[in-house]
């Protein structure tokens, strides 16, 4: 029990202390998975938007694609963008393995699918005839894709969230392209787990609760946003 | 009133590679109010969507005031849409009804005016800073009829407006929808499977069957003589026949068809536009030497046609305006009824149900 309070208590005078250490891996965490996420987002989004709109022949096969890659293994994310960014694998070329570019990619290639699944059944989730009353209302294909988007607006904000939380939580991919480099590549999660393999747990629940801290914080904001302005 | 405002030639619309609809000609009036009207798949919402250019037809060709429809995203700024299901968006019951406009970019002022214009027009303006999410669906549906009136179209294509409506609640709506088509005189197509409301709304009417118009007429002429076995499946037995109210005192009206007066039970003032369904049941039929009964409507007729119907006779007659009746063989037998042999036909005020135009 003591183990757990004298680690509470460390972890707090951590956090107010606003350690350097600390203070930059999240910063570092914000930027590569927020980074990541509006990345995601774009592709996520337009793609998702693309496919529940449009009628094209393997329309099904895609779709149960999209999906399986929203239950996408972090650690074989990890694999293939660690062989593709290998000095001599495809993309060796720009060297960018173990840096935080290499993070980003990896955890955009996590939250694309995410994002891209949810859009699309929010997208197929309005009503069949709506894009019609649309275009009847004279609306130009990017209006009616515009108005489309803005009515599906409460499920793609969760789209976000769930996109958000599911990199800013991720370690596999981390840890195998960014390879965990102090000051330069050490996220909240690998470095969770860096100090708890080296058992200094006061450090490690520390980075957890701002963790959590971050991810409670994100999705109220976005709660927020989701719920507010909706007329009586 | 006479030029026509819509044109099809040959036109073909397929869906997975099967035509579902085929219409070789096809014209609409300016100032006409059509009723598309027939069963479940008989391609009448295909058809208003393709006119409304929201179908590519596979073939054929529409003209819009003589012009080729080549640009259908500038046609449809000139007409309006509402479909069965109010399709409002998430936000206020204004910014709804301003939608369309907004689209159009018209200046955020007139849209506030134009928006409560119609608002009172169709009897919500007390709506506009609610949510579309929170109203009732009659109210939903007057917001989207609003939306559509408020862009002052040209043409407006109702597919199915009523029909997830409960009865009080559309009797209201269409009773507003009608009066709000006369004062704007806004060219119409109604799509619809409930001939009531096709002879309340419409002026012409267009039965609809397995892809294809089978017969165009005003309604009561389709009603009357419909063009063959579908059409008179589908549009029923009832004779149908215009008229203005005359006069009205305790319940009873009296209504002139141009041949003479007919008394049938109902409420409407004076001057009233109706339309008059007798059902061939409800007519019964005597030698000349009859005696007087209760019923308030009895004519002298022709007998045109009988025709057999299994247990009981179809007989046609000619009174001034059409009316058929259906008799028993013994009835046949003992009027001694003939083609060509003048007789009484009559039928009680209670009888005749009356449809307000």
């Amino acid at each position: 029990m003591d183990l757990i309070i004298e680690g509470i208590v460390k972890a707090f005078q951590l956090l107010f202390a606003l350690d350097p250490e600390v203070l930059g891996i999240t910063t570092l965490s914000l930027k590569v998975s927020g980074t990541a996420t509006l990345v995601s987002l774009f592709i996520g989004i337009s793609s998702g938007t693309a496919v529940a709109l449009n009628d094209f022949p393997g329309k099904r096969l895609v779709i149960s694609l999209i999906n399986t890659g929203m239950g996408l293994p972090p650690v074989v994310v990890g694999l293939l963008v660690t062989i593709f960014l290998w000095r001599n694998g495809p993309l060796g070329y720009f060297e960018i393995l173990y840096t935080p570019m290499a993070i980003i990619i990896a955890q955009t290639v996590i939250a694309t699918p995410i994002i891209t699944g949810i859009s699309l059944a929010a997208m197929q989730n309005l009503p069949a005839n709506l894009r019609l009353q649309i275009m009847a209302l004279g609306a130009t294909r990017l209006q009616m894709v515009w108005i489309l988007v803005k009515e599906a607006r409460l499920p793609l904000l969760a789209a976000v969230m769930a996109g958000f939380g599911g990199v800013i939580s991720e370690v596999g991919a981390s840890i195998m392209v960014g390879g965990n480099i102090k000051g330069y590549t050490r996220v909240l999660t690998t470095a969770t787990v860096m100090e708890t393999s080296k058992g200094n747990f006061d450090i490690a629940i520390a980075l957890s609760v701002i963790l959590l801290l971050l991810a409670f914080l994100i999705n109220a904001v976005l709660t927020h946003i989701q719920q507010r302005q909706r007329p009586r | 009133m006479s030029s026509s405002i819509l044109e099809v030639s040959g036109l073909i619309v397929k869906r997975g590679g099967v035509d579902v609809l085929d219409i070789p000609a096809f014209k609409l009036q300016a100032g006409a109010r059509l009723a598309l009207i027939g069963p479940n798949g008989a391609g009448k919402s295909t058809l208003l969507l393709t006119l409304a250019g929201l179908i590519k037809p596979a073939a054929g060709e529409i003209t819009f005031q003589g012009q080729p429809l080549s640009d259908l995203f500038a046609y449809r700024k000139r007409i309006a849409c509402v479909f069965q299901e109010p399709l409002l968006f998430d936000t206020t019951v204004h910014a709804n009804i301003a939608a369309g406009l907004k689209l159009r970019h018209m200046r955020s002022q007139d849209i506030r005016q134009q928006v409560r214009r119609c608002a009172e027009r169709f009897g919500i303006p007390h709506l506009l800073e609610r949510s579309a999410r929170k109203i009732s669906g009659g109210e939903a549906q007057r917001t989207s009829l609003a939306r559509a009136f408020a862009l002052e179209p040209e043409i407006v294509f109702l597919d199915e407006p009523f029909a997830s409506l409960d009865p009080p609640t559309r009797e209201a709506l269409l009773e507003d929808l009608h009066r709000i088509l006369n004062e704007t005189s806004t060219t119409a197509v109604l799509s619809t499977h409930d001939q009531e409301e096709a002879l309340r709304l419409a002026d012409e009417m267009a039965v609809m069957n397995a892809g294809g118009i089978v017969q165009v007429g005003r309604p009561e002429e389709v009603m009357n003589h419909p063009a063959d076995e579908f059409v008179a499946g589908f549009v029923g037995t009832e004779t149908v026949i215009p008229g203005t109210v005359t006069s009205s005192r305790q319940g009873t009206l009296s209504i002139d068809i141009g041949c003479r007066v007919i008394e049938a039970v109902g409420d409407a003032a004076p001057d009233a536009k109706v339309i008059l369904c007798i059902r061939p049941e409800n007519v019964t039929l005597a030698t000349p030497d009859g005696h007087a009964s209760s019923a308030r409507n009895v004519l002298t007729a022709t007998v045109v046609h009988i025709i057999p119907r299994g247990f009981y006779y179809k007989v046609e007659l000619d009174a001034g305006c059409p009316l058929t009746a259906y008799v028993t063989r013994q009835s046949i037998e003992e009027l001694g009824l003939m083609e060509g042999l003048t007789i009484i036909a009559s039928f009680k005020a209670t009888a005749v149900h009356v449809i307000m135009k």
